[in-house]
């Protein structure tokens, strides 16, 4: 990365950048670092901790490039109800409380090289492309909640009432896919007595 | 601010959603790593659109519609994976390899009494 900042030496600069770009860059190692805690931890619930540090940093990378209500969405949407979701997910399916071994498939080296290789190619590319692009973040702020509420609801009010059917068709689908079938309702003989039996029972005589 | 700081984030938040699709074993993790990715790709929108100074503001219009497709993907994709627990007793991915090819398929008679207590347990 520093070989990279050296050698672009474009016309605003890397070497002397502003003080958005070095809290851009901070936030940014932090947020790295934190992915790569959660997608390498052996504990599952702290890989779901640790993504929320993540989508946190993410939330202010977009505070930083002006884009405060896709900050707040982000807020809301990942922080507030995916990663509950996903931590009500691991409970559900007893995931481990502490060290899990196998919490790494075998082709873990294999997913390395792939990964390794595609972030090579994609900075690059990246880097040659755009290490003279400047955003220009002066001015009003382009993601501020009246410019968004203006698009939103002037130029994609189709896609934003397809999106909201969308929703809907998948609130369906997982109450459809998560509540049990009539069929197994019923336990079998070897069925345990506690909870699950009397469960059991309640949806025999319904 | 140049662009290549939050292209090179993007690039290389996707690339560790990516290590994480591939090396996890658990498919809620997997599905964790899905939303990084995701994520990654959020930020490139919002980058760009703030680059172009877009007067319909496509890449934060996208940006939001990407983040509620994500969330019923969670959800639907939650709501799989703890049926194929609830089935199989397992939500490991590497477990259900019933549509490989060149497996025998696997013995599934012993792992479905375990599968009944576990459901009977949760419900």
């Amino acid at each position: 990365m520093s070989a990279l900042t050296l050698a672009a030496g474009a016309d605003p600069g890397f070497l002397s950048p502003t003080g958005v770009e070095i809290a851009f860059v901070l936030v940014g190692i932090a947020t790295l670092g934190a992915a790569l805690v959660s997608v390498t931890t052996k504990q599952l619930v702290h890989a779901a901790l640790w993504l929320v540090v993540t989508l946190g940093g993410i939330a202010v990378e977009y505070l930083l490039l002006t884009a405060e209500f896709i900050a707040w969405v982000q807020v809301l949407i990942y922080v507030g109800s995916v990663v509950v979701l996903l931590l009500f997910g691991l409970m559900l399916t007893r995931a481990p409380i502490g060290r899990s071994p196998d919490a790494d498939s075998g082709n873990r080296w294999a997913a390395l090289a792939v990964a390794l290789a595609s972030a090579a190619a994609l900075v690059w590319v990246v880097v040659d492309a755009f290490r003279t692009t400047w955003i220009d973040l002066d001015g009003p702020a382009q993601g501020s909640t009246k410019v968004s509420g203006e698009i939103l609801f002037r130029h994609w009010v189709l896609p934003f009432e397809a999106l909201s059917v969308l929703l809907l068709a998948a609130l369906v689908g997982a109450i459809v896919l998560s509540r049990q079938s009539p069929a197994d309702a019923p336990a079998g003989p070897d069925a345990p007595a506690g909870p699950g039996a009397s469960a059991g029972s309640d949806k025999e005589h319904r | 601010m140049h662009l290549a700081y939050p292209a090179v984030l993007a690039a290389l938040l996707f690339c560790t959603g990516l290590y994480g699709v591939l090396a996890r074993r658990n498919a809620i993790l997997v599905l964790m790593s899905v939303e990084l990715m995701l994520n990654a790709v959020n930020l490139n929108l919002v980058a760009f659109d703030v680059w172009l100074r877009d007067t319909l503001h496509a890449g934060q219009a996208l940006t939001l519609f990407t983040i509620a497709i994500a969330a019923a993907e969670i959800g639907i994709g939650l709501a799989i994976v703890l049926m194929v627990y609830r089935n199989r007793g397992t939500a490991d991915i590497d477990r259900l390899r019933d549509t490989a090819e060149g497996h025998e398929p696997a013995p599934t008679t012993d792992a479905a009494p375990t599968a009944d207590r576990a459901t009977g347990a949760a419900a």
